[in-house]
């Protein structure tokens, strides 16, 4: 039962993150249709599916950056959709966002970025910043020398790695990561699969991972979720495919579970070609 | 026929209906930065710099070009006055539409070029690489971060830079008129004392405040709002442009004609040049 922005349930049993019946459009284009998640306190949720199923738009709306066209967002039983601009923006800072591309500020430092969101929000002196932002580059590996480069002169998976530690800096609640190993050597994408894993044991936190790589959803993931996209979907077919653990996926009997599992293209070739040859 | 007809008018429609949401998206961006303004100023390291690459900045060329168009508005006057026998007057045309019309006009020009694109750059490639989404991500809002320190700077700046402006065109209609055209320097300055008034100067700082709010809006929307890659970003700095420099005009316009109705309120018997 919905009561101004906030929404009464049992605290105990309250997911931290919930969406119900989510539907965002973007024009005339249905991106996600009636997609309802809850996630509780602490779980690891890895959301997987192919490239344009709208997995990064799902997670954007978690944190209100895109605004759901009909249903509900619901964070720690608040409902973003009704919250003022002061208001989500309080939200958020309970919140860390790794970025696909890390979103690193180009016109700032690897300190300045990891210490922007103490500067905005927390009193720490000069000294107890840098001393903050080197132990948070330093948990991500990092040195002391990084700290003083501008992000274009990094590798990938040092960017990644201090969007890591700048989304971490605050201790979130809930952590969002979109595609974390994306563009990164096998070796730096189990860097990060591990750093992740780090996080959790260090901080409860909840986290939604968005994802196509299997091996980060079996080392990771509590829980998954496949969306599919909506253009290959029946008007009344589910665009959520598979909501279970990480084992169960190799058990699935859906084709199009399996299919993605596997990473085998089968009709997708002769589909695409048609496509190609249609235009 | 029938269906090209109904083709135009559907397309035509179109338009109307995506500038309609584009006026009322930039109307709702404009009360959002107003709202973030009273809530709380900008810190000083984000005011500082969008300050000095607004005004420090943009001096050289504002001043270069009042001095030029000063020195082009007298070069353009003198044959016409001289047929006259009126040259003694030139200063009064020359200043007078400096303060109260090319001053104000280019000062906000070369803003909006200089200043309003490279803002629809910068914040088009934040948009592009979700520097704006890492900010709000991070409980900063973007309009507090981004946009106000811009808006603050282009309007508080924008008079200062037409001051600029007015007082290197007064110069250059100086030296152009007496010392390369030998006008004689007491009536030159007389005649300009005599039909120049503060209400003139003040005009062209009041019109200079609504341009330079208009530069900073239209420039942080169009940014705001950039399509993905280089074409996107691309297309924002130069519509932050021709869109701001059309408002300009406009603005320019309708501002002319309510600061001469006050005027003629004030002082019903005007001001004649001969």
């Amino acid at each position: 039962m919905m009561v101004g922005n906030s929404i009464k349930t049992d605290a105990k049993q309250a997911p931290l993150i919930e969406t119900r019946g989510l539907t965002v459009k973007f024009g005339r284009q249905i991106v996600l249709r009636d997609i309802t998640i809850a996630i509780p306190h602490g779980q690891t949720l890895a959301v997987i599916g192919e490239s344009g199923c709208g997995k990064t738009v799902l997670l954007k709306s978690l944190i209100g950056l895109i605004r759901p066209t009909a249903g509900h967002v619901i964070f720690d039983g608040k409902d973003l959709a009704k919250m003022s601009d002061a208001g989500l923006t309080r939200e958020r800072r309970r919140f860390g966002y790794l970025f696909q591309s890390a979103a690193l500020f180009d016109s700032l430092t690897v300190a300045q970025n990891v210490a922007f969101p103490l500067r905005q929000h927390t009193d720490f002196n000069g000294e107890k910043i840098r001393e903050t932002v080197l132990a948070r580059l330093a948990e991500v590996g990092l040195p002391e020398s990084v700290a003083r480069k501008k992000p274009a002169e990094l590798s990938g998976g040092m960017r990644k790695r201090v969007g890591l530690a700048r989304a971490l800096v605050l201790n979130p609640e809930a952590m969002l990561y979109d595609e974390p190993t994306t563009g990164l050597d096998p070796i730096m994408s189990d860097v990060i699969n591990e750093l992740i894993l780090r996080t959790r044991k260090k901080h409860p936190v909840t986290s939604v991972v968005v994802t196509h790589d299997m091996q980060t959803v079996r080392k990771v993931a509590d829980r998954v979720v496949m969306l599919y996209a909506l253009s290959r979907l029946k008007p009344d077919e589910p665009q959520i495919v598979f909501d279970g653990p990480p084992k169960e996926l190799d058990t699935s009997k859906d084709r199009r579970v399996r299919q993605f599992v596997e990473g085998v293209a089968g009709e997708r070739i002769t589909e695409l070609a048609e496509q190609a040859g249609a235009t | 026929m029938a269906m090209a007809l109904a083709d135009w008018i559907a397309d035509l429609g179109e338009v109307v209906v995506n500038w309609m949401a584009t006026l009322g998206d930039i109307t709702l961006f404009f009360t959002r930065i107003m709202a973030w303004m009273v809530r709380r100023l900008p810190r000083r390291e984000t005011l500082l710099p969008a300050f000095y690459q607004t005004g420090v900045l943009s001096l050289p060329v504002v001043a270069l070009t009042g001095t030029f168009i000063g020195m082009v508005l007298a070069v353009q006057s003198y044959s016409q006055f001289r047929m006259l026998h009126l040259e003694t007057r030139l200063g009064s045309i020359i200043n007078m539409s400096l303060v109260r019309e090319l001053g104000p006009v280019l000062a906000a020009t070369m803003l909006a070029g200089r200043v309003g694109s490279a803002m629809a750059a910068e914040l088009g490639t934040m948009r592009v690489t979700e520097q704006i989404d890492a900010l709000s991500s991070m409980g900063a809002n973007p309009i507090h971060y981004l946009v106000v320190p811009r808006f603050l700077a282009c309007l508080l700046l924008i008079p200062m830079l037409t001051i600029m402006a007015d007082f290197m065109g007064v110069v250059g209609g100086f030296f152009y008129s007496v010392q390369l055209l030998g006008i004689d320097s007491h009536h030159y300055w007389a005649n300009s004392q005599k039909f120049v008034g503060a209400y003139d100067l003040y005009s062209g700082l009041i019109k200079s405040l609504f341009f330079g709010a208009a530069i900073a809006v239209i420039a942080c929307h169009r940014g705001f709002h950039c399509d993905p890659g280089a074409e996107g970003v691309g297309r924002a700095a130069t519509n932050a442009f021709v869109y701001s420099f059309i408002m300009i005009l406009v603005l320019d316009l309708f501002l002319g004609i309510i600061l001469n109705a006050v005027y003629y309120m004030i002082w019903p018997q005007g001001v004649t040049l001969l």
